[in-house]
């Protein structure tokens, strides 16, 4: 066989080296002022915050498995801030801004490269619904862009516009500022800057109680033993109905796992990335040069992480019907996350009726574009009791009082 | 892909198959007499545990009926189904359907 990569310079060979060290594995103290369960994104960019912008530095990360061992590592990685309701465009345009200064901010590669976000549109009423979105992401002051079937071949080459396949498509709404970043490096770069600011990040700590006295909460329980705790932030992602059930509090949360996918190394063929909601499937080029493609979620609830078959499947259909360059692509491996989806596809960020408890999940199929927004207004919630205007309107309250956000057509998985 | 036990068809493809959620989730009894915490629970909020959870699936691509199941969500194995209307069955029970 021969190699179409040059051995001079392999696919990767630009990436920064794999650091060999960049935090300690400290025994766990006795008390914290913080502990956050989760050493997720999510969790490690909170932590991250606390210290800096709040100077809370007697924190404590706690993960059960190892550092963003957890949907971090199973992310397709997709940045956008195009959602529908002013709600949502607050929180994920802020995180959006801040991934644009996150590099220099963390002083650490995080390799995010806006190569812009096509969505596609296959029906009449998907061409309504992506246009209404562009008009309202405008108002907004996020860039958006519709484009017709000749504008998404001018952006992604390789997109097929034919209009005798099954789902046809109809054009596209585009976020030039969009696009993908390097998780592992952006956890890294977290961990590390967290890390030197005196933040403990202890793995193979798995939270198994939480205690309270009175309307308080006051220690975790783990498997590493009793920790005292000041406040208690949670950002367990897809076991957040597990860790609030400790203190009897029940979520809207449902836990499904979703997948991913990717190929073997690839010439750079796919400039952008492409999502399509109706079809399932979305892709990217890593920057390695494998294509990485999600999927829609399995449709049970489930803690495994492992998906089904047919999903993949269906995934695949879609992706040769719309870019029938891959056909011969070869599949490299497959995996799943456990994703906690709500049920108006935005998240639930903020106080709990336990005092010096807060909440912070739901992110479903789409959290990884948020680490450093959630990351700052997480931590601006804890340290003042009081939500971050962002995420304000992101309550558990908002499924009594009936102010939903509701996101299903711009969250861009199908759930 | 998973064999999943129609109670009236036998083991099928779990691709014939539609998800439905928690199962015996009553109807309020007397409507007009909740809050709207009540309604949020019944509307929004359902079990999400890792481990055995009674749930509902319709054999949609087959009898078309709908049918319960105890299925353990960490493992994905179904230790149970049983017809509409049936109890949960005990722990026990629910083993011997996947052996
Ligand atoms: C296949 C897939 C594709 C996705 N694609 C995208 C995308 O393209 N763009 C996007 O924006 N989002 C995407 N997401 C969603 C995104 O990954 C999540 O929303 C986000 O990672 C959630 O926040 P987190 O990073 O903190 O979660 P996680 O990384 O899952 O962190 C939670 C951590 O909590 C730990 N934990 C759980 N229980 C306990 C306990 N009891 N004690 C201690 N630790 C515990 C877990 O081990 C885990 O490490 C995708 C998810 C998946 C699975
Ligand atoms: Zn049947």
């Amino acid at each position: 066989m021969t190699s179409p990569v040059s051995p001079a310079q392999p696919p990767g060979a630009h990436l920064p080296d794999h650091p060999d060290f960049l935090w300690d594995n400290p025994e766990p103290k006795a008390s914290y002022d913080v502990v956050i369960v989760g050493g997720g994104g999510h969790g490690l960019a909170t932590a991250y915050y606390l210290a800096k912008v709040h100077g809370i530095t007697n924190v404590a990360v706690l993960e059960k498995g190892w550092l963003a061992g957890g949907n971090m590592a199973r992310n397709t990685t997709i940045i956008r801030s195009n959602y529908l309701w002013d709600e949502s465009s607050g929180i994920y345009e802020h995180s959006l801004k801040l991934w644009e200064g996150l590099e220099e901010d963390l002083g650490y590669p995080v390799l995010f490269d806006q190569r812009g976000v096509l969505n596609l549109a296959h029906s009449l009423q998907d061409v309504r619904d992506s246009v209404r979105r562009v008009n309202a992401n405008r108002l907004n002051g996020i860039d958006a862009e519709w484009l017709d079937p000749e504008g998404v071949k001018e952006v992604c080459p390789i997109v097929n516009i034919s209009q005798d396949v099954r789902y046809p498509v109809m054009g596209a709404t585009f976020q030039p500022r969009a696009g993908i970043a390097k998780h592992d490096y952006v956890a890294w770069g977290y961990a590390r800057a967290a890390h030197a600011m005196g933040v403990d990040l202890i793995q193979n700590c798995e939270v198994t109680g939480i205690e309270t006295a009175g309307d308080r909460v006051t220690a975790v329980e783990t498997t590493r033993g009793r920790i005292a705790a000041g406040r208690v932030a949670l950002c367990a992602a897809g076991h957040s109905s597990v860790l609030a059930g400790m203190v009897g509090l029940r979520l809207p949360i449902a836990s499904h796992p979703l997948q991913a996918l990717v190929s073997e190394l690839l010439e750079p063929v796919h400039p952008t990335v492409v999502m399509s909601n109706a079809v399932h499937v979305y892709v990217s080029q890593a920057h390695k040069g494998e294509l990485v493609m999600g999927a829609g979620i399995d449709s049970y609830n489930g803690y495994g992480q492992r998906g089904s078959f047919h999903i993949i499947e269906q995934q695949m259909s879609a992706a040769l019907e719309l870019f029938p360059i891959f056909s011969r692509a070869h599949l490299l491996r497959t995996w799943a996350g456990i994703v906690d989806v709500s049920p108006d596809a935005s998240p639930i960020v903020g106080l709990t009726p336990v005092e010096g408890l807060y909440l912070n999940c739901g992110w479903g199929t789409g959290g990884f574009k948020a680490t450093p927004g959630v990351g700052d207004c997480f931590a601006h919630t804890i340290a003042h009791d009081k939500p971050h205007r962002f995420n304000e309107p992101f309550t558990l309250e908002r499924f009594t009082t009936g102010a939903l956000v509701d996101e299903h057509g711009a969250a861009a998985v199908a759930h | 892909m998973q064999l999943i036990p129609c109670p009236w068809c036998g083991p099928r493809e779990e691709a014939e198959f539609h998800y439905g959620g928690q199962a015996h989730v009553a109807y309020p009894e007397d409507p007009a007499a909740l809050t709207d915490r009540e309604w949020a629970q019944y509307v929004f909020f359902r079990d999400n545990p890792s481990g055995p959870f009674a749930e509902r699936w319709s054999h949609s691509a087959g009898c078309r009926r709908w049918f319960n199941a105890v299925r353990d969500t960490r493992t994905h194995d179904l230790l149970s189904v049983y017809r509409i209307g049936e109890p949960v069955p005990a722990p026990s029970e629910s083993e011997e359907v996947n052996s």
